[in-house]
């Protein structure tokens, strides 16, 4: 028989049920116990005066020596990715298998019976503050935008690759933050009749803008995921001096 | 089903078969399928094989063994052009339209076709599906103040258009594990009528407020995870979480999980999505 290309889900479905699980579990682990290590046992991650990692942003002051300052920032986007609708289906997969995979091997798998089950009721309906921590995020998300603008001037305007690196960061910390399921209900997705209200027209386009990010809002949650992840290992790789920041302009 | 119709099916049957067996001789090769025969009673898989022809899809190969294996082989379809929903059923696990998936996606594995797990099985590949017509008729019907035909703006109703794609395959609700594997039937009323609540409240004429029945009654909206697995196996490619699910979740959480909405609601009077105009002071839904 013919072959033809190989799509996206044929693809996948070479790989074992568990393998997607097993991955989510993996990144989300490894970066929960990064997060905990560089927040509870290592200083503030700044560097030169002009760049400071996305985890300590905005610099709130500690009020205790020992506290890291990460504390009162990190439960923002950390809150916010928690309660996130498409974090909510890795971790109700990866975590819990609630179901693990969609195939029937693996709903066979589920490990709570149906009278256990209870899916976003009960404890979980705290998810539902989800937007709360959306409007959070967006002043964390512009505090970022001044951070960036700060490491455009190292010392007078100039042009590093960690400039470059936290302007990537904010790029797709924005795509992730404002392409998320609530803003898209805020922008006018709650809005049914688009022509009978104040506005409508901007809440129309709002929220077709808005659904062009969510479109892709699991790209934007691993992406933005990893370039914090990757601003705070190079600020903390110039801190030790292993590499420098080289300026292009 | 008419005895005329059960002839004329016969013969549509027959003339699938005739046309596989003039392909039959060019193909080459065999493939395998077990197929689970049996009733709700139970059954078990038995093994066909079947020649190949190119671009045969399995529903081909179903009726092949039909026609040539099995005469006595249920299985429901119609149009054969993924328009009717009839075909369900499960390729290896997972639930796909019989007419849409070919034969050649599965090669080098082993395939297995099952009927859908969600409901009872009938016969063979055919299951009772009955229960999702019920669940239509507790939806909350379409009211409106106004008189049909209705003026309507393309800007209101561009988004009506997506859930209206759906043919009721009901491949949705049998990949859904709330009703799959947690048998939530009673309590829960499943993707695909979140799609169809989503075109309803979102329909600019419509006047009715479906969330306490999605909160509170057969909707059971609380018991989705959103793990998406609806999204994945529709036909049609609607994005049900993301566009039916979630919009109506938030939705419920504007009116029962937001304490700045309420206190608007207390303070300024409710609003109505439809025209921005407040309909009500107490804070109830209906304005009263």
């Amino acid at each position: 028989m013919s072959g033809g290309t190989l799509s996206w889900s044929s693809f996948t479905a070479r790989f074992p049920w568990w393998a997607g699980s097993v991955t989510t579990v993996a990144i989300l682990g490894a970066f929960t116990i990064y997060s905990i290590f560089i927040v509870f046992f290592q200083p503030v991650g700044e560097y030169g005066g002009y760049l400071l990692s996305p985890m300590y942003s905005p610099p709130v002051p500690s009020p205790i020596d020992w506290l890291s300052p990460a504390i009162f920032v990190l439960w923002i986007p950390l809150g916010f990715r928690l309660t996130c609708y498409y974090y909510r289906k890795a971790y109700y997969r990866a975590f819990l298998w609630d179901p693990p995979n969609c195939s029937s091997k693996a709903q066979q798998r589920e490990p709570r019976s149906p009278e256990n089950y209870s899916g976003e009721r009960n404890l979980w309906v705290f998810n539902n503050v989800h937007r709360y921590f959306l409007y959070g995020s967006i002043i964390v998300v512009a505090f970022l935008l001044y951070e960036t603008i700060r490491a455009f001037f190292p010392d007078g305007f100039g042009i590093t690759i960690g400039s470059l690196l936290f302007l990537l960061n904010v790029v797709l910390l924005s795509g992730y933050t404002f392409g998320c399921h609530s803003m898209r209900h805020l922008a006018g997705g709650r809005v049914d009749c688009y022509s009978c209200v104040r506005g409508g027209n901007l809440r129309r386009k709002s929220f077709q803008w808005v659904s062009v990010l969510n479109g892709r809002h699991m790209f934007w949650a691993w992406v933005s995921l990893f370039s914090v992840w990757g601003a705070d290992v190079y600020v903390r790789l110039l801190m030790a001096g292993v590499i420098t920041d080289l300026r292009l302009v | 089903m008419s005895e005329q119709d059960a002839q004329q099916k016969d013969m549509a049957s027959k003339a699938h078969a005739d046309v596989h067996q003039d392909e039959s001789d060019a193909a080459q090769g065999t493939t395998r399928l077990k197929i689970f025969r049996g009733d709700a009673e139970g059954g078990s898989e038995v093994e066909y094989e079947i020649p190949n022809i190119e671009g045969m899809v399995v529903l081909d190969a179903v009726l092949y063994i039909q026609a040539h294996q099995a005469g006595d082989l249920a299985v429901r379809w119609n149009c054969k052009a993924a328009h009717c929903g009839s075909c369900s059923a499960e390729i290896n696990g997972k639930p796909k339209l019989l007419c849409k998936t070919r034969v050649e996606e599965y090669e080098g594995q082993e395939i297995r076709v099952h009927p859908m797990r969600a409901f009872p099985v009938i016969k063979d590949l055919v299951s009772d599906v009955k229960w999702n017509y019920e669940v239509a008729r507790s939806t909350i019907p379409f009211q409106s103040d106004e008189q049909a035909p209705f003026i309507m703006y393309e800007e209101d109703v561009e988004r009506l258009y997506e859930p209206k794609k759906c043919i009721e395959c009901f491949m949705c609700q049998d990949v859904c594990h709330v009703l799959r594997t947690h048998h939530k039937h009673p309590e829960f009323a499943g993707p695909r009528f979140f799609v169809r609540n989503q075109w309803l409240e979102m329909h600019p004429k419509d006047t009715q407020s479906r969330l306490e029945y999605l909160k509170e009654g057969q909707g059971g909206i609380g018991y989705c995870n959103i793990t998406k697995c609806c999204t994945e196996v529709c036909p049609v490619n609607i994005k049900i979480t993301d566009n039916s699910i979630i919009p109506l979740k938030e939705r419920v959480a504007d009116e029962y999980y937001d304490p700045a909405k309420w206190l608007m609601r207390k303070i300024r009077g409710r609003r109505s999505p439809k025209t921005g105009a407040v309909v009500g002071r107490n804070g109830n839904r209906n304005g009263g």
